[in-house]
């Protein structure tokens, strides 16, 4: 196994052959994942070196503080966050050697083709349809996908659509990548209360899917799935940040650069939110020195509530002290940003992005019942969609 | 006592208000209109000011009003807030329009822009930013002039100088609009440190300004809870009707506490903005402190419906195409406008006797 020690000199190897200063960004990331130094808790020969996940840090904090350009996690979050782990758990080798190294290295932007304008919540329902074409094996998908972030600039999607109607939603589902510039795709922007459209419609007419990009089983998209949404809600909510790293660091300059605005009432509400906003980060850290090489689990989406609540609360504030000036807003131009910054732009921005927090990946709502069910092992509420076949449902 | 219901004519008015919103107030239409640069619809201001006769309802028979008082308008901003309509109601009809009504009426160009603000003919807005506070400080006329809402429209501006209070004709003025974080309300940056005519001394003027922002301080609780109320109603209606997981999401018991906590934060809002706007109407000793009490609690409630009509609606609450983000931008300025609630929380402690430690 690789330690710290070993990653440090790996690190300077990889910076002494390739000097940031002189080295192209592409060709450096490309080297650096060959190095295996991509993600080192991945196994070799696919960017990682099969370290603990928690050493991860030592390689950035030196390729940091040398100028190494870095792959811009905020363009690439879907892929990174949510389509590689569930390609190193359920693709062949064919499709992890394919797929990995160009998504890790920003060439290839990923979405994510799940939500549904009747499968938000209940995203099992989903009705988009994957059909088999007998002699190929290949598959042919139709169907209407909604809110799917940066569709307009992905080359890759992973996708989950019905393959069997007859069986009970969770059974007929299955899990693919879908190439994006097939004919069959068609991307429509959706604005958001930003002003932005980060977002989109995608409809999909006898989109061509080869069985060679399948994820797991036919009929076990949904188990496959799980993987893709355990990684999103630690994705987007257990971030690694440094103190003050997140949503509240804006709000603590401008506490310190502003004393004019200062009150009591302010005053006693920021300090809350910089506790929890420092619990939050090393509850955060926490969890990843238990995942070392894992997968997350349940308790992972703990973190992206956490986050939700916090930035929205805090950015809340912000917008309040800042008074006068919280009542501007940089830019309503709308737009279709190739990345998405929670704490970028203006205070007003980021107080509606936020408002995001609580809804995409899972909502809030159903996040806590999925703690209150899968990690405090209440019963679920009764249910009458569990067992009808899928197209016996009311829709 | 204070009378904190509803009078028969009140429901009138307010039953003639919401079918003018209903048949004018389109928010994709509004939406569009403050993209294109002014968010206000003429023929809505004219048929509410001037045809229904709201723009006068403060100002006494005598100097061209209705003679009605703060309760009345209070109601009309209710019906502004739940549509979020963008007209300069509260701005023009009252917080100048009080400003106005504290100066000396007899004089002659204080009456005269009183009829015309009452007959909803022009409008005027006072040159402070929108976030100035009845007690708060108030800045100098002589300069430029951040944050003023409803200015790019307005006719006149009063401008409080070193040496007076001022009509400034818009004309003569410089103004120039900004970005305003809520697209119903804008702002412009005014620039009016010169000309006009003199309505009172600064000491009068302060003190009329001061008279102004309070009126408009008490009865933005009433938009905040229109716009509240709309929130909720929206929120319950869409919840009882989409459908996840084989039944309506409104029947599951966490969305349905929060709706029904919500219902207890707009019965208790009703209650303050009511009080301040009777208060405002009978000139009570208490005035003030009722709506330091309702401005205390009224933001937090329209911010807190705002924001649980979002998120109630999930995805759909976060695009532009849904009126939800017109309310929640509204709902956080006018957290802001007229003085924060912790603004108007120390207003409470000094008036009760509550000091800071
Ligand atoms: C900014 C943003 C980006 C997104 N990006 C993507 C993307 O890239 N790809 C993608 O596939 N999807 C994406 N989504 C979609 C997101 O996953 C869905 O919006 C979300 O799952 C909610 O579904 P819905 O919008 O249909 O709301 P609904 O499911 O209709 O929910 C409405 C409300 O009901 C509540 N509710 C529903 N069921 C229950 C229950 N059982 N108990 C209690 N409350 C309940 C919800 O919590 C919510 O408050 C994005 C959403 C947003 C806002």
């Amino acid at each position: 196994m690789t330690d710290a020690a070993e990653l440090l000199d790996l690190t300077r190897k990889l910076l002494a052959a390739h000097p940031p200063a002189t080295t192209d960004r592409d060709d450096f990331l490309k080297a650096r994942f060959d190095a295996g130094l991509a993600w080192v808790h991945f196994p070799e020969g696919l960017g990682g070196l099969g370290a603990p996940r928690s050493l991860q840090a030592v390689v950035d904090a030196e390729l940091a503080a040398a100028g190494a350009p870095d792959n811009d996690p905020r363009r690439i979050g879907i892929g990174l966050g949510m389509a590689a782990p569930t390609i190193l758990k359920y693709g062949s080798q064919e499709v992890k050697e394919r797929f990995l190294r160009p998504l890790w290295t920003g060439e290839e932007v990923w979405c994510q083709l799940f939500s549904e304008p009747g499968a938000g919540s209940d995203l099992a329902a989903l009705g988009t349809r994957a059909v088999r074409d007998e002699g190929s094996g290949d598959w042919t998908v139709t169907g209407q996908k909604v809110w799917t972030s940066s569709a307009h600039v992905a080359r890759w999607a992973i996708l989950i659509a019905r393959t069997d109607p007859d069986l009970p939603k969770h059974r007929g589902i299955t899990y693919f990548i879908c190439d994006m510039t097939d004919p069959g795709v068609e991307v429509r922007p959706l604005r958001q209360i930003t002003g932005e459209a980060e977002f989109n419609e995608v409809f999909l007419t006898e989109v061509r899917i080869p069985d060679a990009h399948r994820l797991g089983g036919v009929g076990e998209g949904w188990k496959v799935a799980q993987t893709t949404l355990n990684n999103e809600r630690v994705a987007i909510g257990g971030m690694r940040l440094p103190r003050e790293g997140g949503m509240i660091g804006p709000i603590a300059r401008t506490w310190r650069e502003r004393p004019e605005l200062r009150t009591h009432d302010l005053h006693q509400r920021l300090l809350t939110l910089w506790v929890e906003a420092e619990v939050s980060r090393l509850a955060g850290e926490r969890l990843r020195q238990q995942l070392v090489a894992g997968q997350p689990g349940p308790e992972g989406s703990a973190m992206k509530l956490a986050f939700a609540r916090l930035n929205q609360e805090i950015s809340g504030l912000e917008v309040e002290l800042l008074g006068e000036e919280g009542l501007l807003y940089d830019d309503w131009t709308m737009r279709r940003p190739e990345l998405v910054d929670f704490t970028g732009r203006d205070a007003g921005y980021r107080y509606l992005r936020s408002k995001g927090n609580s809804i995409e990946g899972g909502t809030t709502e159903v996040l806590l019942n999925i703690v209150a069910e899968r990690v405090l092992g209440l019963p679920s509420e009764p249910r009458n969609d569990k067992d009808v076949a899928w197209k016996d449902l009311a829709r | 006592m204070t009378d904190l219901l509803y009078s028969e004519t009140e429901d009138d008015l307010r039953a003639a208000v919401r079918s003018l919103v209903a048949a004018r107030g389109d928010t994709t239409a509004l939406a569009g209109r403050a993209e294109a640069g002014s968010p206000y619809d003429p023929r809505l201001w004219n048929s509410l000011a001037a045809e229904m006769g709201a723009a006068g309802l403060l100002v006494p028979e005598k100097l061209g009003g209705q003679g009605a008082s703060h309760r009345e308008a209070a109601v009309v901003l209710e019906e502004l807030g739940r549509g979020v309509v963008a007209a300069p109601y509260l701005t023009s009809s009252v917080v100048a329009t009080q400003a106005l009504l504290a100066l000396d009426t007899g004089t002659e160009a204080v009456a005269a822009l009183l009829a015309e603000l009452a007959e909803g003919r022009r409008t005027a807005v006072v040159a402070v930013p929108l976030s100035a506070a009845p007690d708060g400080p108030l800045p100098d006329g002589s300069g430029r002039i951040t944050g003023v809402a409803d200015a790019a429209t307005a006719d006149v501006l009063l401008v409080l100088r070193a040496d007076g209070l001022y009509a400034v004709e818009a004309a003569q003025a410089v103004v120039e609009p900004q970005t305003s974080f809520d697209l119903t309300r804008p702002l412009a940056a005014v620039t009016a440190g010169e000309g006009g005519t003199r309505l009172a001394d600064a000491a009068a003027g302060t003190a009329a300004v001061r008279r102004g922002l309070l009126a408009g301080a008490g009865l933005l609780a009433s938009e905040q809870l229109g716009l509240a109320e709309w929130c909720l109603e929206e929120t319950v209606r869409h919840t009882a009707e989409r459908h996840q997981f084989n039944r309506p999401i409104g029947s599951f018991q966490a969305l349905k506490h929060r709706m029904a906590q919500l219902w207890l934060e707009v019965v208790s809002a009703r209650a303050a903005a009511r009080a301040a706007a009777d208060a405002l109407a009978a000139g009570s000793p208490e005035a003030a402190l009722s709506v330091a009490v309702a401005q205390a609690y009224c933001s937090r409630v329209a911010v807190h419906a705002a924001e649980e009509c979002v998120q109630l609606h999930g995805g759909i609450g976060m695009t532009w195409e849904h009126p939800a983000h017109l309310y929640l931008k509204r709902a956080k300025a006018d957290e802001i406008a007229l003085g924060t609630p912790g603004r108007h929380k120390e207003a409470v402690a000094a008036l009760v006797d509550l000091q800071a430690p």
